[in-house]
């Protein structure tokens, strides 16, 4: 067993792991960036970017023997053959449903930040306070002042367009020029902001598409092709491999290792700190020790607290961060595919050019000030509005050129919007290892136990009667509400299970993210979070990761990780 | 695929969500045995039956864009077995009922014919499918819309495509007969 020492260790490449390793090296320290799967270099791997829909045997569409492969992923629309290749093989990396759990993994370099929705929105003050206020779990034991000023650095540098709004249950940042609502959004908007006094409002989505080149980073303005998820070869959308990736290589402090599944922290208990981890290499099945005066767990939030409950288990038999009884526990997504759709009139002299890679946001209305319903938080919508193509219903044309040429122009314009609700920690949503089922390299896989609960399910009915009671009032015609159905994971914002807090009897890691029981490892991905919000998450995991690597270096300097 | 076109689920002017994307039938689909594979005979006349529904006029039809050889691609390999059998019992159906009707086979129908055949079927797929049934005729209708539009051919010769567009408008002027986006 070979063994190399560096500053830091970063495991996980993702949205957090590329932060955490641009913002260490930046600073100075020598990283090792660990990811568990293969390399995906910035355009160059990106196979499919400049496909077109008929570049595609099956159009995009799932194959039978694709479905068989992903049985998980062939419950949504992750399953395409646009991406396919981009999500964990579900084979060689299977988990235990206790109860179902759709669990979206990218095993390779830049992970999901090459895959991810983009919506970035930052959490609020009450956000930070409603635990505490309502009794809920444990206390955040940061507030949104100690956030801000890590909410615009993440956002100058990784690019957010979006528009200041003055809203406190969604605090303005440093934008860019927004992605233009088109004529039927901005109506639209103008007829609920009428309709609800302003206390309900439709907003330009925050998206991290930059509407202005970052020539210092290599990054080209968004060129509305809409095929994020396939790597933007304009490095238009914030990832690891568009952003941070080249920081960090820039500074010569960076040393990445694909196909590096981190097993466990190695931990001396006399100096109760991480000594370093344990790695397999995915191809070869060797095992190599790498030490490090600091550790970043950014693995997503699932594995981050797998590898955490695979270490140090001599001394805890839950793991490393298993003293508090809450590693594992605390499960959180954020629960959706409810919504509504409906049709406007009046603008059929009006269509679009380009396709935007973002829609409008209606930020939380539920649950502010004076009000309040029978379920605790709130939810927000997003959506977009655009006319139908050629796949819509004109049952009354039956066959030949008429059907043909009706298709061949655009139809009726419709608004559709599913909410985004969020999902209470609760202790009995967790997740726990299965030592009896492994993984390809003889790895205990974990087991998902996590259901939505009375709150939410109170919660998903004004997320169906809101959304049809706002299209409404906005004058929409036939509108139609659905609830598609949830399943704890879906939303690919799992949160929690090794979370922040002020007291280590009670939580994982305390307000700098620092494990308590090893204050040289770090956890800044979804593991960390206290509560949901309802608003995408990914956003506030940078800020955490930036704000967490700013304070060990400052705690490395003063010896205090030692 | 965002999470936003959730809401724009394909019923590909059939009434039905797409089949092949969720199970068409409850259950496991072993029932079926090996299903018939496609012969050249079979993609010639689901290119026919492709081009009644889509024909060609001033824009290109479904032939053009080679749909019945996509049908078979995609309903080998997107179907599930019994899905599968439904489609090639399908096309034998369709021969026999045209040769009930007509004496003749579907090739051998004038264009008129062939017209009125495929609209009766329309209907008969339609009235099938408003009382929770399943029809062969919606299979092959959906992949003809599907197979077409999302072609080079009825992508940018029928409808109209940008690669990379540069820039969005929110508000371009539009007036009847200007083609729509292959993608919205």
């Amino acid at each position: 067993m070979s063994t190399q020492h560096f500053d830091a260790i970063v495991v996980g490449s993702g949205i957090s792991g590329g932060w955490a390793a641009k913002e260490l090296t930046e600073k100075g320290l020598k990283v090792l960036l660990l990811e568990r799967g293969r390399n995906i270099e910035h355009i160059k791997d990106y196979v499919n970017a400049t496909k077109e829909t008929w570049d595609y045997e099956h159009r995009g569409r799932p194959t039978q023997e694709m479905k068989e492969k992903h049985p998980v992923l062939q419950r949504d629309f992750v399953l395409n053959e646009e991406t396919q290749g981009m999500w964990a093989n579900e084979q060689e990396n299977p988990y235990v449903e206790k109860k179902r759990f759709d669990w979206y993994r990218g095993y390779h370099v830049g992970g999901r930040s090459l895959l991810w929705g983009r919506q970035s929105y930052r959490y609020s003050k009450q956000d930070f306070e409603a635990n505490l206020r309502e009794g809920v779990a444990v206390d955040w034991p940061i507030r949104y002042e100690d956030m801000a000023p890590w909410y615009d650095y993440v956002e100058r540098y990784a690019g957010i367009s979006g528009t200041n709004e003055g809203l406190e249950q969604l605090p303005d940042g440093q934008f860019l020029p927004p992605i233009e609502l088109n004529i039927v959004e901005k109506d639209v908007a103008a007829r609920i902001k009428k309709a609800y006094g302003g206390k309900r409002v439709m907003i330009n989505s925050r998206t991290a598409n930059i509407t202005q080149p970052k020539p210092e980073q290599g990054r080209v303005n968004c060129q509305y092709r809409n095929k994020c998820w396939l790597g933007c070869p304009f490095g238009a959308y914030f990832s690891t491999q568009s952003s941070t990736l080249p920081a960090a290589m820039k500074t010569g402090n960076l040393t990445l290792r694909p196909f590096s599944i981190v097993s466990q922290v190695l931990y001396d208990k006399d100096k109760k700190r991480a000594r370093g981890v344990e790695v397999i290499d995915a191809e070869t099945n060797q095992t190599y020790e790498f030490t490090a005066n600091v550790i970043f767990l950014n693995a997503s939030s699932f594995n981050s607290t797998w590898i955490l409950m695979n270490s140090a288990t001599d001394i805890w038999p839950g793991g490393l961060g298993s003293s508090s009884g809450e590693l594992g526990h605390n499960v959180m997504d954020h629960h959706f595919r409810v919504g509504a759709s409906g049709v406007v009139e009046g603008f059929e002299d009006k269509y679009y050019y380009g396709r935007r890679p973002a829609g409008f946001y209606i930020p939380r209305f539920r649950n502010l000030g004076d009000e309040k319903r029978n379920y605790l938080r709130g939810f927000g919508y997003q959506g977009s509005a655009s006319r139908e193509g050629w796949d819509r219903n004109v049952a009354e044309l039956g066959i030949g050129a008429g059907l043909k040429n009706a298709l061949a122009e655009p139809g009726a314009w419709t608004v559709g919007m599913t909410a985004f609700g969020e999902i209470l920690p609760h202790h009995d949503n967790r997740i726990y290892l299965d030592r009896n089922v492994k993984d390809k390299w003889g790895l205990p896989v974990l087991a998902m136990d996590v259901e939505l609960r009375d709150n939410e399910l109170a919660m998903r009915k004004d997320m169906l009667q809101d959304a049809v009671d706002m299209l409404e009032a906005a004058g929409l015609k036939n509108v139609k509400g659905s609830d598609w159905g949830y399943a704890p994971g879906m939303g690919i914002h799992e949160m929690g299970t090794a979370r922040m807090g002020r007291d280590p009897k009670t939580s994982v890691l305390n307000g700098f993210n620092q494990v308590w029981d090893a204050p040289n490892v770090f956890v800044t991905d979804g593991a960390a979070m206290t509560s949901a919000s309802c608003v995408n998450p990914s956003l506030t995991y940078m800020a955490l990761t930036a704000r967490a690597a700013d304070y060990a270096v400052k705690e490395l300097k003063k010896g205090n990780l030692k | 695929m965002n999470r936003r076109e959730l809401l724009a689920l394909i019923t590909a002017a059939t009434g039905t969500a797409m089949i092949g994307s969720t199970a068409l039938l409850g259950g496991c689909a072993t029932t079926a045995s090996a299903p018939a594979k496609f012969s050249a005979e079979n993609i010639a006349l689901l290119d026919e039956i492709a081009e009644t529904i889509l024909p060609r006029t001033e824009t290109p039809g479904a032939k053009d864009a080679k749909v019945g050889q996509f049908m078979s691609v995609y309903v080998t390999d997107c179907y599930t077995l019994d899905e599968r059998a439904i489609f090639h019992k399908g096309l034998l159906s369709l021969e026999a009922q045209c040769n009930k009707t007509y004496g003749r086979g579907f090739m051998a129908l004038q264009p008129a014919e062939r017209t009125a055949f495929i609209s009766q079927l329309d209907q008969e797929a339609r009235t099938t499918v408003a009382g929770g049934g399943v029809h062969y005729f919606t299979m092959i209708k959906q992949l003809t819309l599907f197979g077409f539009f999302t072609s080079e051919v009825g992508g940018t010769q029928v409808l109209r495509h940008m690669p990379i567009p540069g820039r969005y408008d929110g508000a371009l002027a539009y007036k009847p007969g200007d083609r729509a986006w292959a993608t919205r």
